[in-house]
C-alpha cells in the first residue's frame, strides 16, 4: 500500500466518521436537536478530527524517521574499503538507494517478478541491462556489495512500510472508536472542535517562525561546513575573489570584501538616484499636487514598483548599458574612455535607482502625510512660504521616518539580485571607477549555486556564507529602520 | 511701552512702501518657492519619464517577437527516399531521420530559386531556412503517410537572421562577420519577398510553443514555461491562501498579548523584507538538499514562493480583518455564537474581498519573481516538453516565465533578446490582468462602515 492510498484511506475513514458521528448524535436525542449541547455537525467533525489528527501525525513522524532508521540498518553492511573507493559513505548509500528504487520500478513495470528481484545475483544476471528494460538507467555496473545492501534496503523498507500501514490504520480506527463512544447529548463537541481549530490556526501562524528558523538553520549548517573547509579570516578579510572552476581542485580565493564593495557601491549609486527623485516627488505629491495629479501620478509611479526585477535587469543589459557606453565609452559623446563594456556599477545602480523611486516616494509620502496639519498651519500662519514650511517644519518633523524609508530602500538595494546579475558584470574588483564592471554578493550566490547539486566543495558552500552575510546585513537594516519608523509614528499618534 | 521704543517710533531703515509691492527679499523668497515647486515637479516628471521609457522599450523591442517570417516552399516527397518498402508502416517512416529530409528541402529550394540569379552555392541555400524545417516535414509525413509521393506546400520558418533582416534587426553590414548568412542571401530574400514566397504573420509558436536550442531562436516559445508558472501559482495559491488566512485570523482575533505573539509578528514583518534570493537558498537547502524533492520541479518553486508570499498575504489579510467593525463580532456573540463561529461565519466573509485582493497582489509578485528560481534549478536547461499530466506538471522539471526570460537574456544570439522582450510582454500582460482583477474586486466589494 502506498502512502497515497493510505492517505485516501484515512480520509475515507474520516468522512465516514463525520457522517456516522452526526447520525449517532441525532439518533441519541431522536432528532430533537435542542437537546444536544452542540450542533449535530460538530459531533461529526469531532469524530473526523479524532481520526485524522493522530493518524496524520504518526504518518508524518514515521515518514521522517524511517529513512534514517533504514540507512542505519544497512550502513554497517558497507565495508570501509568500498567507502574509501567511492569517496564518501553518502555516495555509496546514494548508489544503494538508486539500485533499490530501480528494482522496485522494474518490479512494478513487470520486467522482474518479486522472486526474481529478490534472487538477483551479480554473477548470474546483467542487472543494468534488466533495469534498462524498465527504463531505469544506472550509472555504473552493480557490484555485489551494493546489490546485497540494496536487497537489505528493500527488505527493511518493506517491513517498515508494512508496520507503518498497520500502525497508522490502528491509530485511525482507535481514534474513531474513542470519539464515537464519547458522543452523548451533553458532550461539548463544539468546544473540542474549536480547540482543534484553534491549534490549527496557531500552527499556521507559527509557519512564519518556522521559515525564519529554516533560513537560519540552512544558512548556518552550510556556513559552518564551509568554514571547516576554508579559513574564516580569508573569507571575511580576503581581498580577492577568484574561485577555481575545477570544483574540488582547491586554490580558490574566496574573499568577500570585493563583493561587499561592489554591493555597497551599486547600492550607493542606486540611492543617489532614488532618494532625491523619490523624496522630491513625494513632497510634491503630498504638499503641492492637485487632487487630479495625485490620482494619476501616484499609481503611475507605483507601476514602476510592480514591474518584475527581471525586466529591469534586461533593461539594464540591453538598453541602459549600451546607452552609457555611447556616452562614456571609447569614441562616445564625451570623448572619454571610462567605460569598457555595457555592464558596470553605473548601469546597475542607475536602473536599480529607477526601481527604488516608487519605494522611496510612497514610504515618504505616507510619512509626510502623517505630520500633523497644525504644524503646517502654524508655520504658514507666521508668514513662512510653503517651501519654507516644508523645508524647515515638515522635513525636520518627518526626518526620522524618512531616514527609516531610506534604510529600507538600502536594504532592498543590497538584496536585489536580477538587476546586478544582468547589469553589473561578473568580475569581482576593488575599484573606484563607477564605470567599471563589478559584482555583488547576490550575483555571486547565483553563479556559485546555479546548476549545482553537489554541496561539498567550498566553491558551492561559499554561497551559503555569502547568504548569511547578506541576511544579517539586510535584517539589521530592516530591524533598525522599522524601529526608527515605529518610534517616529508613536511621536505623532 | 518700554524705553527702547520711545526714542524712535519707527526704525529709520524701514522702507515706507505698500506691502502689496514685493521687496527684494520677498522676491527672493518667492523665487525660492517657485524653484522648490519646480524641483518637485521635475522629480515627479523624471519618474514618469522613466516609466514611459521603460514601457516603450519593452513594447518596441518585444512586439517583433510576436510575428515571425515564414518561407512558402513546395517540397516533393518521393516515395523512394521516404518509404522504400512502400508499406507506409510507421516504423519504416520513422527510420528516415530529420537529416534524411534535408536534401529534399535543399532540392526544393534550388528549384524554387532557379530563376533568380544568385552567386550562392547550392549547398548554402538552406541557410535561409530554420534548422527545424526537416523536423516539420518529418512530422507531417509521419502524421499523414498519404502525402508521400505528392508535391506538398510547406510554410517553413525562416532562419533567425532572415527574420531579423526583415524586422530591421539585422543589417547587411552585420553579416560581414557572420558565417551563418551572406549578403547574397538577403538579395535572394528581397526577390522572394517581392514574389510573395516570404510572409510574416502572427507567431503562435512563440506564445504557445516550447523553448528551442541555442542555435534556433526562431523556434523558441514561452508556452511550456507558462505551464510551469501556472503549476507554481497553483501551489502558491493552494498553500499560501489557507495558511496566510489562518495565521492572520489567529494573530488578529485570538492571539493573547504576550511574548510569543510579539515574536510571531516581528518575524512576519522581517520576513517581508528578506531578500528573495535568501528564500531561494532556503528552498535549495530545505526542499532539495534535505527533503530530496526533485530539482527544477514547479512544486519546489511553488513551495519556495509560498514562503516568500506568506508575509504579503498575512499583512493584507490582517488589514482586511481589522477593517470589519467590532459591532459585527459583538452582534454575533450576542446571539450566542462562539468566538470561532463569529469569526468564521461573519467576520471572514465580510473581509473576503480584501483578502482576495491581497492574495492576487501577492500572487502577481510571486509570478514575476526570478531570483529564488535560479537557485532551485529552474533555468539552464531547455524546456522543450509539455508535462504529460497533472502529477508531471508539478514534479517534472520545467521552467517558469521569468526564469525563461532570464535564460534567453543570457544567450549570445541577439535574436534571443527579442524573445526575452516578447516574453516580458506576455508576463506583464498576466500581471496587468491580475492587478486589474484586484482593483475591480476592491472597487466592487469595498465597503465603508
Amino acid at each position: 500500500m502506498t502512502t497515497t492510498t493510505l492517505l485516501a484511506l484515512i480520509l475515507i475513514l474520516a468522512a465516514a466518521g463525520w457522517i456516522l458521528g452526526r447520525r449517532r448524535a441525532l439518533a441519541m436525542v431522536e432528532g430533537d436537536q435542542r437537546q444536544l449541547h452542540s450542533l449535530p455537525n460538530y459531533y461529526g467533525w469531532q469524530v473526523a478530527i479524532f481520526v485524522m489528527v493522530p493518524a496524520f501525525a504518526l504518518l508524518a513522524l514515521w515518514l521522517a524517521i524511517q529513512p534514517f532508521a533504514v540507512n542505519m540498518g544497512i550502513s554497517d553492511m558497507i565495508p570501509e574499503e568500498r567507502v574509501a573507493q567511492a569517496g564518501s559513505r553518502a555516495l555509496v548509500m546514494a548508489d544503494v538507494r538508486r539500485l533499490a528504487g530501480g528494482l522496485d520500478t522494474a518490479q512494478a513495470a513487470g520486467v522482474l517478478t518479486a522472486e526474481e528481484a529478490r534472487g538477483l545475483s551479480v554473477e548470474a544476471n546483467d542487472i543494468r541491462d534488466r533495469l534498462a528494460q524498465a527504463g531505469v538507467a544506472l550509472g555504473s555496473a552493480v557490484d555485489a556489495v551494493t546489490l546485497r545492501a540494496a536487497q537489505r534496503y528493500r527488505q527493511l523498507a518493506g517491513w517498515g512500510d508494512l508496520a507503518r500501514n498497520i500502525a497508522v490504520i490502528v491509530v485511525a480506527v482507535a481514534g474513531f472508536a474513542l470519539a464515537f463512544r464519547a458522543i452523548a447529548p451533553a458532550f461539548r463537541a463544539r468546544n473540542t472542535v474549536e480547540r482543534a481549530v484553534r491549534y490549527l490556526l496557531i500552527f499556521a501562524a507559527f509557519i512564519a517562525v518556522l521559515t525564519t528558523v529554516g533560513i537560519f538553520l540552512s544558512l548556518i549548517f552550510n556556513t559552518v561546513k564551509f568554514l571547516g573547509l576554508y579559513p574564516a579570516e580569508d573569507f571575511f578579510l580576503g581581498l580577492n575573489w577568484n574561485p577555481s572552476f575545477s570544483g574540488r581542485g582547491g586554490g580558490s580565493e574566496l574573499g568577500i570584501l570585493p563583493l561587499l564593495w561592489g554591493t555597497l557601491y551599486i547600492s550607493f549609486v542606486a540611492l543617489v538616484v532614488a532618494v532625491p527623485i523619490g523624496l522630491m516627488a513625494a513632497i510634491y505629491l503630498a504638499e503641492y499636487a492637485s487632487k487630479k495629479v495625485r490620482t494619476y501620478a501616484k499609481p503611475a509611479l507605483e507601476i514602476l514598483a510592480g514591474i518584475p526585477t527581471i525586466v529591469y535587469g534586461l533593461f539594464a543589459l540591453v538598453t541602459v548599458g549600451p546607452l552609457l557606453v555611447d556616452v562614456f565609452g571609447r569614441g562616445g559623446l564625451l570623448g572619454v574612455n571610462w567605460m569598457q563594456g555595457g555592464t558596470a556599477v553605473m548601469t546597475a545602480g542607475l536602473v536599480m535607482g529607477i526601481m527604488l523611486i516608487p519605494f522611496v516616494s510612497s514610504l515618504s509620502d505616507d510619512i509626510i502625510n502623517s505630520v500633523p496639519q497644525s504644524m503646517r498651519d502654524g508655520s504658514l500662519g507666521i508668514g513662512a512660504t510653503h517651501s519654507e514650511t516644508v523645508r524647515q517644519v515638515v522635513m525636520p518633523a518627518a526626518l526620522p521616518g524618512i531616514v527609516g524609508a531610506v534604510l529600507l530602500a538600502a536594504s532592498r538595494a543590497i538584496g536585489e539580485t536580477m538587476i546586478v546579475v544582468l547589469g553589473a558584470g561578473a568580475a569581482a574588483r576593488l575599484s573606484l571607477n563607477p564605470f567599471d564592471a563589478m559584482t555583488t554578493v547576490t550575483a555571486k550566490i547565483v553563479s556559485q549555486l546555479t546548476g549545482d547539486s553537489d554541496f561539498s566543495s567550498p566553491e558551492a558552500l561559499v554561497a551559503f556564507a555569502l547568504g548569511i552575510t547578506l541576511f544579517v546585513i539586510t535584517l539589521g537594516l530592516n530591524v533598525f529602520a522599522l524601529y526608527i519608523v515605529r518610534r517616529y509614528r508613536e511621536q505623532y499618534e | 511701552m518700554t524705553d527702547a521704543t520711545q526714542g524712535a517710533p519707527f526704525p529709520a531703515s524701514r522702507p515706507t512702501r505698500s506691502i502689496l509691492s514685493e521687496d527684494a527679499r520677498t522676491r527672493k523668497r518667492n523665487a525660492a518657492e517657485r524653484r522648490f515647486k519646480m524641483y518637485g515637479m521635475a522629480a515627479l516628471g523624471v519618474g514618469i519619464v522613466f516609466l514611459v521609457l521603460l514601457l516603450t522599450t519593452i513594447v518596441r523591442n518585444g512586439i517583433p517577437a510576436f510575428t515571425q517570417t515564414f518561407i512558402v516552399l513546395e517540397v516533393p516527397l518521393p516515395e523512394a527516399t521516404l518509404d522504400p518498402n512502400g508499406e507506409r508502416l510507421e516504423a519504416d517512416l520513422k527510420k528516415v531521420s530529420t537529416f534524411g529530409y534535408n536534401p529534399l528541402i535543399e532540392q526544393a529550394l534550388i528549384e524554387a530559386t532557379a530563376d533568380i540569379p544568385t552567386e550562392i552555392e547550392d549547398g548554402d541555400l538552406d541557410k535561409i531556412l530554420s534548422a527545424s524545417a526537416g523536423a516539420i516535414l518529418r512530422n507531417t509525413v509521419i502524421a499523414d503517410p498519404s502525402v508521400i509521393g505528392t508535391l506538398q506546400e510547406f510554410e517553413l520558418l525562416a532562419s533567425s537572421r532572415v527574420d531579423g533582416y526583415l524586422k530591421g534587426r539585422v543589417e547587411r553590414a552585420d553579416l560581414a562577420r557572420d558565417n551563418n548568412l551572406d549578403a547574397a542571401h538577403l538579395d535572394l530574400i528581397d526577390v522572394m519577398v517581392e514574389r510573395g514566397d516570404v510572409e510574416r504573420r502572427f507567431n503562435w509558436q512563440f506564445v504557445l510553443g516550447s523553448d528551442a536550442s541555442e542555435s534556433r531562436p526562431e523556434q523558441a516559445g514561452i508556452g511550456v514555461s507558462m505551464i510551469g508558472s501556472f503549476f507554481m501559482m497553483l501551489v502558491v495559491l493552494g498553500l499560501s491562501l489557507p495558511i496566510g488566512v489562518a495565521a492572520s485570523i489567529y494573530l488578529e482575533e485570538f492571539a493573547p498579548q504576550n511574548r510569543l505573539t510579539d515574536i510571531i509578528e516581528v518575524n512576519i514583518s522581517n520576513l517581508a523584507a528578506v531578500p528573495s534570493i535568501v528564500f531561494g537558498i532556503l528552498g535549495l537547502a530545505a526542499f532539495i538538499q534535505f527533503a530530496h524533492l526533485p530539482q527544477s520541479a514547479p512544486l519546489v518553486g511553488g513551495l519556495t514562493l509560498t514562503l516568500m508570499t506568506l508575509p504579503t498575504i498575512v499583512i493584507s489579510t490582517r488589514a482586511a480583518l481589522k477593517s470589519v467593525p467590532p459591532s459585527i463580532r459583538d452582534a454575533a456573540l450576542g446571539v450566542g455564537a462562539s468566538k470561532m463561529q463569529s469569526v468564521f461565519h461573519h467576520v471572514l466573509p465580510l473581509a473576503m474581498p480584501g483578502i482576495l485582493t491581497g492574495t492576487i497582489i501577492g500572487l502577481a509578485q510571486a509570478l514575476g519573481e526570478t531570483a529564488p528560481l535560479l537557485l532551485i534549478g529552474m533555468v539552464g536547461f531547455i524546456a522543450s516538453n509539455y508535462p504529460d499530466g497533472v502529477a508531471e506538471g508539478f514534479l517534472s522539471p520545467n521552467s517558469a516565465m521569468p526564469a525563461q526570460i532570464y535564460e534567453w537574456a543570457k544567450r549570445a544570439d541577439p535574436a534571443y533578446y527579442e524573445r526575452a522582450w516578447g516574453g516580458i510582454i506576455v508576463l506583464l500582460l498576466f500581471l496587468l490582468t491580475m492587478n486589474l482583477i484586484a482593483v475591480l474586486l476592491r472597487r466592487r466589494f469595498e465597503r465603508r462602515w
